[in-house]
């Protein structure tokens, strides 16, 4: 497992192919520059309907879907819902705003995610959430 | 000025921005995921979020200026810059924007526009900080000097 100076774990024990849905585009490249950082490949879905569509052609499947709640057009909940009625298998990961409450993280969660986790995303977050749900 | 005091410089005036509670820890994130192939990145990512910015400040200044304000429209510019800001470490525009989020809700106009103001000093202080902590890089880099995440002393 790859290490950094200070000896901190820095990558995931796979290579995952990861599709990040997110409006902002300062998040999307940020989030991208995390999964590469990280060892992963990424794909970019600017909201949940492009998320779908690139899901609907067929020709994509992800190890990991890291999933924004509030987008427009089809929100994170919306499209959650979507991919699993489309039998999507993927992991999906939502991002979530630390000022939703209680009641929209378990909507979200019940949608469909294998997990939830708060914004802003950071390496240290994700890795051991990745890893975790890897081994599970 | 001597590359050592040029590089102490950069440390305070870094320190005092964390200080100052300008930006928090999440600022921090963004040197590490520079590497050789994209060396600029942090630079790349700070001139999006002031692009964006600039373009979601002035949406919100039209929106606000209406006879009649569409709150549909203007909550999700500052959810928007809400996002960015807390992705970069701009902790005093994302604090503003949960306010103004807060008095979107309530669709209180005055407030709003009161929220508005708040966001751009704030945007702006942040703004200009970080040219200046850019400035002081480019300087130490001409010298001769390089920049490491250490510099930032934390």
């Amino acid at each position: 497992m790859a290490t950094n100076s200070m000896g901190n774990i820095q990558k995931i024990k796979k290579k995952l192919k990861v599709l990040i849905v997110d409006d902002d585009p300062l998040n999307l490249k940020i989030h991208e520059k995390i999964i590469k950082a990280i060892g992963g490949i990424s794909q970019t879905a600017r909201n949940g309907e492009e998320a779908v569509i690139i899901h609907r052609d067929g020709g994509s499947s992800f190890d990991l879907i890291l999933m924004d709640k509030e987008m427009p057009e089809r929100d994170g909940v919306s499209t959650t819902k979507k991919l699993r009625e489309m039998k999507v298998k993927s992991m999906i990961v939502g991002v979530t705003s630390l000022a939703d409450n209680e009641e929209e993280r378990r909507a979200f969660m019940e949608a469909g995610l294998n997990h939830c986790l708060a914004k802003p995303l950071t390496k240290d977050k994700i890795i051991p959430l990745i890893n975790q749900l890897m081994d599970a | 000025m001597e590359l050592g005091q040029m590089q102490k410089s950069l440390q305070d005036y870094t320190k005092s921005l964390f200080v100052e509670g300008i930006l928090d820890s999440q600022f921090l994130q963004l040197p590490q995921l520079q590497d050789e192939s994209n060396s600029d990145f942090v630079s790349q990512v700070v001139s999006l979020f002031f692009q964006d910015s600039d373009r979601i400040l002035n949406d919100l200044s039209l929106s606000l200026d209406q006879k009649v304000v569409d709150f549909e429209k203007v909550d999700p510019y500052v959810h928007q810059l809400k996002g960015s800001s807390s992705s970069i470490g701009a902790q005093r525009v994302k604090n503003a924007c949960v306010v103004f989020r807060s008095f979107c809700e309530q669709k209180n106009v005055e407030a709003c526009h009161r929220c508005l103001q708040q966001v751009k000093q704030e945007y702006y202080l942040v703004k200009n900080r970080l040219e200046t902590l850019f400035k002081l890089e480019q300087q130490i880099v001409a010298s001769g000097g390089m920049i490491s995440a250490m510099d930032l002393g934390f």
